[in-house]
């Protein structure tokens, strides 16, 4: 099952228009799928980010699949409509260069076939093969790059990314470049707090969940990183299910039906992980989407089971906030002739 | 979340500073750089010292835009548990120790326009490293430092070498709270470390003079106090633990092999909460965390710094 990155060819593939997205069946066996047991529970559920096993999503620090090349052609696509993906409040510039600093020094370390970091004191020299780049700068100018750092380095990582300035013992979401939400807004959030912009979820506030959460993340050190998993579903493998863009893919969610709902339906997971940043001792937020059809998790017995089972015993509450509600059902009756009602084992792995 | 980010390094210098401090530099064996970090970050050093080890934290001082080798500077403290006896007798130049990576509980606040420092004695350690980041990003701010005598105004010289005039140093003087305190513009942060005292009545002078509580920050490390030996016993490990009157209890249920949070070990940073199950007799409580009420209240320790005297306690760990 183990995927030598060395054979991944990276798709040519959309995820708006004609969407011929697609994932082989070795990167479906490595999605991070994330449920753990039979009834889904909201939880922060949160562990460090070590290195995972072979042919797993956290087998790298950042992982990068045969979606990479076509998702950062999407990114662009979205920043050319609307340059406001993409924000930097003026005092996190240095987190920016700890940003580009970080995920450098984790790709090449990771894929040194695709990418390469040569460091003379400031004078860095950057190589990504995928993506045709060969760039030269001085690490803290600005001027010698395209872009500022983190929108240089961002436009050649997949997932979102937001940034977390720390101070008055809160967090505030004051950078990010984030093109690929599900259904949140950076534009929207920019400059806010921790607890301002979880508000939106249900259940969670009660419990103190937040504030136990905010605790966890301030105590995140230089190379400990952690992470955790979040999902939910969108219709059609669009990367870009922005609120900003809701009169394009809002629709789309009434139009799940049975005849379609293999292919059209997808389990949307996050891998978020979270990493101090050394010089601007900001957190930085990378956000990971992998998608799976309904179709691409009947194809694992154990994980149609048990979503089958996941979706059908799902609290309304939390059905209605993931804005599940159009086609639940249609995805319940779908998956539920994979469920021979047999017991399915513990953990995540496909089996 | 306990740390498992340890560094090996090796002691490259030990620089008597004065007759009570001294410096001590530590590079990585394989000469490539250690972590990145932001000037008033803190490492933990870790110290076996006979069959023991003790874990403590010291502010880097060295410049941030030098990551070659971390300097920090250690006081000798002869009533301590001896942490600082060790680094002072034991630690020889070639000699290899572990550190942890830089943590960062006295960041500056990148948003503000003026940043005023107060430092006494050796708590001029994390502004060395700060007024060096500031320097390089063009920060405004001053410096004041106090200290008792010419000898114990340690990196006195070099500060005026690199900073200049936004150096005030106050030696065997007071420095006048009330007036530095009023006179600054609107938007100052303001950055306190050195002895509690110090740290208390600048506290009180700031708010006094109606300073906004989210524009102070101060550091003063607690140190674990040494103290009797007690018995503690832990409810989730189902385990009896020894603490020994050097030792903290945080230090004896590592040694227990019990995974225990922690980050700052200096009783502020609060990761190590631990809640009591049962105490019959009295907790000592050396933190800045708890509040007044909760110390009363007695269901709550910070392993890192606070002790026991009793019969019994029963911590939830
Ligand atoms: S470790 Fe920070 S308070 Fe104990």
């Amino acid at each position: 099952m183990g995927m030598a990155p060395t054979s991944t060819v990276f798709r040519d593939e959309t995820f708006r228009d004609d969407f011929t997205f697609k994932n082989s069946p070795e990167t479906v066996l490595r999605a991070p799928f994330p449920f753990d047991q039979d009834e889904y529970m909201y939880s922060v559920n949160m562990e460090l980010h070590e290195a995972g096993e072979k042919g797993t999503a956290f087998e790298k620090p950042f992982d990068v699949d045969e979606h990479y090349v076509a998702e950062m052609r999407d990114r662009a696509l979205v920043l050319e409509e609307d340059p406001m993906r993409c924000q930097s409040l003026p005092h996190m510039t240095l987190a920016g260069w700890d940003t580009l600093e970080l995920l450098m020094e984790n790709l090449s370390e990771s894929y040194p076939e695709w990418f390469v970091l040569t460091r003379d004191g400031n004078n860095w020299h950057w190589i990504n093969r995928p993506l045709d780049i060969d760039q030269k700068f001085v690490f803290g100018d600005e001027s010698t790059l395209p872009y500022g750092p983190m929108e240089y380095i961002t436009r050649q990582v997949q997932g979102d990314f937001a940034i977390l300035d720390e101070r008055d013992d809160n967090l505030w979401m004051d950078a990010g470049m984030v093109t690929t939400q599900a259904d949140w807004s950076l534009d929207f959030d920019i400059g806010m707090n921790f607890m301002e912009w979880h508000a939106p979820v249900p259940l969670a506030h009660e419990k103190g969940i937040f504030k136990r959460a905010l605790k966890y993340l301030m105590s995140i050190q230089q190379g400990n990183p952690a992470r955790r998993l979040n999902w939910t579903m969108t219709v059609n493998p669009r990367l870009d299910t922005s609120p900003e863009n809701y009169h394009q893919w809002g629709v789309e969610n009434t139009q799940v039906t049975a005849d379609n709902v293999a292919d059209k339906l997808f389990l949307r997971i996050e891998l978020q992980t979270l990493w101090r940043l050394p010089r601007s001792n900001a957190i930085l937020f990378p956000i990971r989407c992998y998608l799976l059809s309904m179709r691409d998790i009947s194809t694992v017995p154990k994980w149609a089971k048990r979503f089958h089972r996941v979706l059908k015993t799902l609290p309304p509450q939390l059905s209605e906030y993931k804005g599940l509600d159009n086609y639940r059902q249609t995805a319940v009756d779908y998956l539920l002739q994979f469920d021979d009602g047999g017991e399915t084992t513990l953990g995540t792995a496909p089996e | 979340m306990s740390a498992n980010n340890m560094i090996d390094v090796v002691v490259t210098q030990v620089v008597e500073v004065n007759e009570l401090v001294k410096r001590f530099h530590f590079s990585r064996p394989d000469g490539l750089a250690l972590p990145a970090f932001s000037g008033g970050s803190h490492i933990i050093v870790e110290m076996s010292d006979g069959e023991h080890v003790r874990k403590s934290p010291y502010s880097l001082m060295s410049s941030p835009l030098d990551t070659s080798d971390y300097q920090i500077s250690i006081r000798r403290d002869d009533e301590g548990r001896g942490g600082s006896l060790y680094m002072h007798r034991e630690v020889r130049p070639g000699m290899s120790m572990r550190i942890s990576a830089p943590a960062n509980l006295f960041p500056i606040n990148n948003r503000s326009t003026k940043h005023l420092m107060i430092a006494g004695g050796i708590g001029i350690t994390p502004f060395i490293a700060q007024t060096a980041q500031l320097l390089a990003t063009g920060g405004d701010f001053e410096l004041h430092y106090g200290a008792r005598t010419t000898e114990l105004a340690s990196y006195v010289d070099e500060l005026r070498a690199s900073i200049g005039r936004r150096l005030h140093a106050y030696i065997g003087e007071n420095i006048d709270f009330d007036d530095l305190l009023s006179r600054q513009p609107a938007g100052t942060h303001l950055y306190v470390c050195g002895p509690e005292p110090m740290i208390e009545l600048v506290l009180a002078k700031a708010a006094e003079n109606g300073w906004p509580k989210g524009h102070i920050h101060f550091e003063h490390f607690a140190k674990a106090p040494p103290g009797e030996p007690f018995t503690a016993y832990l409810s989730k490990s189902n385990k009896s633990i020894q603490v020994g009157k050097d030792q903290s209890l945080l230090e004896a249920m590592e040694e227990a092999g019990v995974d225990a949070p922690y980050l700052c070990r200096g009783g502020a940073c609060g990761q190590c909460e631990t809640t009591v199950v049962e105490a019959e007799g009295k907790i000592l409580h050396g933190d800045y965390w708890l509040d007044d009420e909760e110390k009363a209240a007695g269901n709550k320790i910070m392993p890192c710094v606070s002790r026991f005297c009793g019969s019994n306690l029963v911590i939830e760990r």
